[in-house]
């Protein structure tokens, strides 16, 4: 079950260190002293529930927020002395978007464009290339403001890639996304992994982390509580297979007491949330042949593997659709 | 473009954290943004003359002949006109500098999207001024042609209001942006749209300061719209004295402090 972390990627240079890096606000404290690193070509996620501390631990890489204290190397340089050059080699899409209100869809990418010092021949081109890209090209010459939020989304997306940037930082890319734009991003996330753009995202999907993300951290509460890649996290941290019994909402009070002899392996355990019970085991089907024994009367049984869900849950105690 | 010859310079002393020495594309930005609203443009043109042809031909009859800076007669519009210009060099910049300002900060987060990428703040502080002085330059330029058309200028010294209205503009937007990094909603803006009224109405735009008592006087006199009034009608008349320089002293102050406040001020609020 475990995947071997990636011969090349292991090997290639560390683009993004962390030690001990720390992020405050007055006594609120965000980010804990996380360390980590990022090596060149590898898709890196960050997860974990709202407030962890994820964007603010994307900002400082970004360059746009200075650590309180700890290491923080990009690109083997000081964020705190070389920002921008730094930011020069870096594509950001904020959790926000910061699309200019006062221009169009195409001055938007050629403007951003110029602000990295591109020349304007090269940039026209490469500004209708992005305009395919984020399927806007009609749209060019409209204003930002009337555009629906996943088009906004989209915009800053291939705004972030005017600069052919090294690193690709997206803070929950694919939020507001309708489901066939998500896939196509993916895709297109993939060909630039493909094409040696290292990417670090921040993402509440899970599936979204299993297809992009060769490696993952689960941030809880400024500090992170798990890292590897998604199959090994699963491994490690959830069991083969997951029986999910469908009660209605409140109707899965009292199963925890009639489910203790269905659990037999080690690892095996039951997690109760207000309309689903979830059963961690190795054996779905028996798990649930049991519990019918055990006289539960669910709506529903749905036997599946264990996703990244099942491990965010474990970690964070918190389902992710809240 | 004043502004960027000095960027070669600039570099070696600041930091290239706070400068890339690139403002010149928010420069280029406001040109692609104002095509959009080229009648914003124009409107800042016309406000200045129309104040010269209502107040210049109502009062002429009434008030005759006026004895201007180093006690050259000079018709009522012709002593006018100068404070006309230098109140709408304040004008232009300020507004430029404050209530756009404030709206690209606050709502548009353009600060925040430029300093994403390699530009630094003191590139945003110094192109945002620099447009506001290109815009304030042109309207400058179109009133004093006006004014030379009209026989309102009175020396050959009066093709030096250009430069000098430019440097009045530099001292408000600079300092107008500093005080915009301060500004948390547009109620405050309101407060310094009406600080600048009484400013405009008492710095002897329409009479010399002696009508005033003498502790009225030093208060006017300490006021920057006021400087800028008396260094414009000095040059109209070609009344030449060392004293104009501690007027462009003023507003070198007002430019250097208001852009290095600026600079720290947006590293703060947006570099957090
Ligand atoms: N500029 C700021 N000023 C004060 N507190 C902040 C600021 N930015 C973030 N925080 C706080 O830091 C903590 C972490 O926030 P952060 O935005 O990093 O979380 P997140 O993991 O990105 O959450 P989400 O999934 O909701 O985006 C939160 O408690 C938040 O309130
Ligand atoms: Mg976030």
């Amino acid at each position: 079950m475990v995947a071997p972390e990636q011969e090349p990627a292991a090997a290639a240079p560390v683009l993004i260190a962390a030690r001990g890096l720390t992020k405050r606000f007055g006594d609120l404290v965000a980010v804990a002293g996380i360390d980590f690193e990022v090596r060149r070509g590898e898709a890196f996620g960050f997860l974990g529930p709202n407030g962890a501390g994820k964007s603010s631990t994307m900002r400082m890489i970004g360059c746009v927020a200075p650590a309180t204290s700890g290491e923080l190397r990009i690109l083997g340089l000081d964020p705190q002395r070389y920002g921008p050059r730094i930011r020069a080699r870096l594509g950001v899409v904020p959790q926000q978007d910061t699309l200019d209100l006062e221009l169009t869809v195409r001055e938007n990418l050629y403007i951003y464009g110029r602000y990295f010092g591109l020349p304007r021949e090269g940039l026209r081109a490469k500004v209708d290339e992005l305009l395919r890209f984020a399927q806007l090209s009609d749209r060019a010459n409209a204003k930002v403001e009337p555009l629906s939020g996943g088009m906004k989304r989209r915009l800053t997306i291939a705004r972030s890639l005017v600069n052919d940037p090294e690193i690709l930082l997206l803070d929950e890319p694919t939020t507001g996304l309708d489901p066939q734009a998500r896939h196509v991003l993916w895709d297109r996330l993939y060909r630039l992994k493909q094409s040696g753009v290292t990417l670090v995202l921040t993402t509440h999907y899970m599936d979204e982390a299993e297809q992009l993300c060769d490696r993952l951290v689960v941030m809880d509460g400024g500090r992170i509580v798990a890292e590897g890649a998604p199959a090994a996290l699963i491994a490690e941290h959830s069991t083969r297979e997951v029986a999910e019994l469908r009660f209605e909402p409140g109707g899965s009070a009292g199963a925890v007491e009639r489910l203790a002899g269905v659990l037999s392996g080690a690892g095996e355990r039951v997690e109760v949330l207000p309309d689903r019970v979830l059963l961690y085991v190795e054996d779905g089907e028996g798990a649930v042949v049991s519990a019918l024994d055990a006289g539960l009367r669910p709506l529903s049984t749905l036997v599946r593997r264990s996703t990244l869900e099942d491990v965010f849950l474990r970690l964070t105690g918190r389902s992710l659709v809240d | 473009m004043s502004v960027d010859v000095a960027a070669g310079g600039l570099l070696r002393v600041v930091p290239s954290a706070v400068y890339a020495g690139r403002s010149r594309v928010l420069v280029e930005r406001a040109t692609h943004a104002y095509r959009h609203t080229w009648l914003a443009l124009v409107s800042g043109f016309f406000e200045p003359l129309f104040y010269l042809v209502a107040l210049g031909a109502g009062l002429r009859g009434l008030v005759g002949t006026v004895t201007g800076p180093g006690g050259t007669p000079l018709s009522y519009p012709a002593f006018l006109a100068p404070a006309l210009l230098a109140s709408s060099a304040m004008n232009g910049a300020v507004f430029d500098s404050t209530v756009n300002v404030f709206f690209r900060l606050k709502y548009n987060k353009l600060y925040e999207a430029i300093l994403a990428t390699s530009l630094g703040p003191l590139d945003v502080a110094l192109g945002e001024i620099t447009w506001a002085l290109l815009r304030g330059g042109l309207y400058s330029a179109g009133f004093l042609v006006v004014m030379a058309g009209l026989g309102l200028t009175a020396s050959p010294w009066a093709v030096a209001i250009l430069p000098a209205a430019l440097v009045i503009a530099l001292g408000f937007a600079a300092v107008g942006m500093a005080v915009t990094t301060f500004v948390r909603g547009f109620q405050d803006l309101d407060i310094v749209q009406f600080a600048l009224l009484p400013m405009f109405l008492f710095s002897g735009s329409f009479y010399g300061l002696d009508v005033y008592p003498r502790w009225l006087q030093f208060v006017v006199e300490c006021l920057p719209l006021q400087h800028g009034i008396a260094l414009l009608r000095a040059l109209n008349v070609g009344a030449i004295s060392p004293g104009l320089l501690g007027h462009l002293a003023y507003f070198a102050v007002m430019a250097v402090g208001g852009l290095a406040l600026t600079t720290v001020r947006l590293e703060r609020l947006l570099l957090r």
